[in-house]
């Protein structure tokens, strides 16, 4: 009777799947309503965690709930902790989730909603979760080993190199790309300004109670901080409106470029946690707050899509970015889908927490499914405006024209009506004296957030709070990636030139952690101020480089996981399950490769940095020409290095593979040993 | 009803737990446990200490 249930369950659960999808790939010239991407991508999920995810998890990896894991023997009250699963599960999740999967969908909705949408699910289930899953299940094995140990361990001296040199590329080009984001979102604007810059007081404040006033009650703060900062979101519109507090307030891009990169050399090489630590619970709250409200928003509104499925711009000729749908929307859209970066924490701590190997599965498939659900609702924020106005919004003064006129002649002329008087009255709607060339994805998901709230909570008299609100949500956690990851890039090198002169590997020494921390700076400073200066809005050039290189990471991530797996089925006989992990990387060396291929080498001056510098160096000499030339061969170099040492590990890896399957080579899995668990007696 | 209110229970009591640990308060209570002394300023100040070089390290995702 039960199975006979569950077949009934199933079965309408993949119906009702089919049909969503369905509509939603094949419904053409008329808008279609948010909720058939919500339930094509629950079904999606469901489907995919009942039997993908179990198949993996029995089939393939064997999990074991009577192995002990490293929370267990290593258990030490600090990073090694028993945990309950949904804690582990939340943790997990609160690492992972960042505005990777809200600015990504954003930009590629220029393609139109439908590529995205697919791109989101099917990566998902069949890459990014099963990356996250099985990483998080070989660290786990291996006493919660990070990636580039493993990649030492299973693949070699190679491997283990270019996934260490990869990530702090990665590391560098992320913290460009993020403050760039932070300074499109903030430039010329008061009041969103004011309210991030209230944040530092508000930190302050909440540090001193803290230490002062209430030790460790954190959650209680981080309460008090964000009502603190509802009510700097609220006073904002009046700085706005103060000519000369509105003056104090407003910055241009190099302007703000330049802070923000004082503020992260201060964040990494200070003793600041007092401004740090709070801000990080903070932004933490407001991320997990709004992402929950999304959701209840976008359902309880459910709102109509005016993107088409589909726009003119598969072809290339894209305003937001330039090059086809293939490869670009799937470098475009990563963490969504499937991000390299994941794989780091999947090895990091949340290895260390899992009680059973069993759980492996819940937090490394099913966090990664949940981060994959905040993309689709950023896709739906995206397309909820209407066409012509989303293309204003992110769209370079280079490509569309300076003027609000010309600007809305252009698009309106690619057939997504818009005109300057639609523009003002939104700019004035959010409390904004213009939301033209406001590149980046930001400023086009809080006017689409704000437009979900405003309809769902509070009418359109609060759109110009919900806009800020959404504003100040991105940056502050886009802040805190920035000091976050400065600090983790920094230890990384610190440990590297340890190797070199010893004092320079400790922490506490302080011309080491000065130098490092300027070095760190200094190379992703140097993209956020190309990004600034670069008359296509950085985001043309910079995005597709911070998408090849955490679609690269991913691809050394599954290149250990293959290794691993093929080592494990060659013992066991069954090296054609490798599959699962071998289809995904096969489709990120494709997609990454063409990806890197056109951005080095496309003719399109507007696709190929080369081109592009070729293009510069032909047309009319300004005082700018040398170094924007100088800035395209850079990408260029950085990308074909990237792409170079990634084929070193997939060269080295296939020679271990090839050695495994024709016996050449001996098929030595080095995981920690078998100890039987003592939680299933203490429990039974 | 009885078992609806025990199931809102133990969501409620998981939520919060999670909540404790992303915030660092599950951390804090082990710290306090593992040095057999309670809250003050100057044990806050020290978990700081201790917990800071271990979090600097921990990367968060884009």
């Amino acid at each position: 009777m039960n199975k006979t249930l569950a077949i009934l369950g199933w079965g309408t659960v993949a119906v009702l799947g089919a049909v969503a999808v369905g509509a939603v790939a094949v419904r053409r010239g008329e808008p279609i309503n948010a909720l058939w991407l919500v339930v094509a991508a629950t079904c999606c999920y469901a489907l995919g965690y009942r039997f993908y995810s179990k198949f993996i998890a029995t089939r393939i990896l064997a999990l074991d709930g009577l192995r002990a894991t490293p929370a267990e023997r290593l258990e030490n009250g600090r990073d090694f902790l028993v945990t309950n699963k949904w804690v582990v599960f939340g943790h997990h999740f609160a690492a992972i989730a960042g505005p990777g999967p809200l600015v990504g969908p954003v930009l590629a909705a220029q393609f139109g909603y439908l590529p995205g949408t697919m791109w989101v699910l099917a990566g998902a289930v069949f890459a990014g979760c099963v990356q996250d899953f099985v990483i998080l299940l070989f660290s786990v094995r291996r006493d919660g080993k990070s990636l580039t140990e493993m990649a030492k361990d299973e693949i070699g001296r190679v491997g283990g190199f270019v996934a260490y040199v990869a990530v702090i590329a990665i590391l560098i080009i992320l913290l460009g790309v993020a403050a760039l984001i932070v300074v499109n979102a903030l430039k010329a604007s008061p009041w969103g300004t004011f309210t991030i810059a209230m944040t530092m007081p508000i930190a302050l404040l909440m540090g001193v109670y803290l230490r002062r006033i209430r030790p460790g009650k954190v959650l209680e703060v981080s309460g008090l901080g964000f009502v603190l900062v509802l009510a700097a979101i609220w006073g904002g519109q009046y700085v706005s409106q103060n000519a000369a507090l509105a003056r104090m307030f407003t910055f241009s891009a190099p302007t703000l470029a330049i802070l923000i990169m004082i503020y992260g050399f201060a964040a990494s090489a200070l003793p600041v946690w007092l401004l740090l630590a709070p801000r990080d619970y903070l932004s933490t709250f407001v991320k997990l707050g709004t992402i929950a409200l999304l959701g209840v928003g976008i359902v309880a509104l459910h709102p109509t899509l005016h993107m088409p499925a589909l726009t003119r711009f598969v072809d290339g000729t894209g305003p937001v970015f330039a090059g086809k749908i293939f490869p670009f929307a799937f470098i475009t859209i990563a963490c969504g889908a499937i991000s390299g970066f994941h794989a780091l924490i999947s090895s990091g701590t949340t290895p260390k927490l899992i009680a059973r190997e069993t759980e492996t599965r819940m937090v490394g498939y099913g966090a990664m499914m949940c981060e994959s659900a905040v993309a689709v609702m950023a896709i739906i924020a995206a397309c909820v405006m209407q066409p012509g106005i989303y293309f204003a919004i992110n769209s370079p003064a280079a490509i569309v024209g300076q003027a609000p006129a010309t600007a809305a002649a252009t698009i309106s002329s690619w057939g997504f009506p818009v005109t300057a008087a639609d523009m003002q009255a939104l700019a004035h709607a959010v409390g904004e004296q213009t939301l033209y060339n406001r590149t980046g994805g930001a400023p086009a998901f809080a006017v689409g957030m704000a437009h979900i709230f405003s309809h769902s909570l509070g009418g359109e008299t609060l759109m110009a709070l919900w806009y800020h609100f959404a504003i100040m949500f991105e940056a502050l956690f886009i802040l805190t990636i920035l000091d976050a990851g400065t600090r983790v890039a920094r230890f990384m090198v610190q440990d590297a030139l340890g190797h070199v002169y010893e004092p320079l590997g400790r922490t506490s020494w302080y011309p080491s952690i000065l130098a490092t921390s300027g070095l760190i700076v200094a190379a992703w400073g140097y993209f956020l101020w190309q990004g600034v200066k670069d008359p296509l809005g950085g985001i043309n050039s910079l995005w597709p480089l911070f998408g090849i290189a955490n679609q690269l990471l991913a691809t050394v991530a599954l290149c250990v996981a293959t290794t691993i797996i093929i080592k494990t089925d060659r013992i066991k006989h069954r090296a054609k399950y490798a599959a699962v992990t071998l289809v995904p990387l096969a489709w990120l060396v494709a997609v990454t490769f063409t990806a890197s291929w056109h951005k080095m080498f496309d003719p399109n001056p507007r696709v190929g940095f080369l081109a592009q510098a070729r293009a510069l160096s032909a047309g009319p000499a300004t005082g700018v020409t040398g170094r924007l030339i100088f800035n395209n061969r850079l990408d260029a170099a950085v990308t074909g290095i990237l792409v170079v040492m990634v084929t070193l590990v997939l060269v080295e890896s296939l020679r271990q593979w090839w050695g495994i399957l024709s016996g050449a080579r001996e098929a030595r899995v080095k995981e920690s040993p078998f100890v039987r668990t003592r939680l299933v007696e203490e429990q039974g | 009803m009885k078992r609806v209110r025990e199931g809102t229970r133990v969501f409620a009591a998981t939520l919060f737990a999670t909540l404790r640990e992303i915030f660092d308060e599950a951390a804090y209570a082990r710290f306090l446990s593992r040095a057999g002394t309670v809250s003050s300023r100057a044990e806050y100040a020290a978990f700081r200490r201790e917990f800071e070089d271990a979090k600097v390290r921990r990367p968060k995702c884009c």
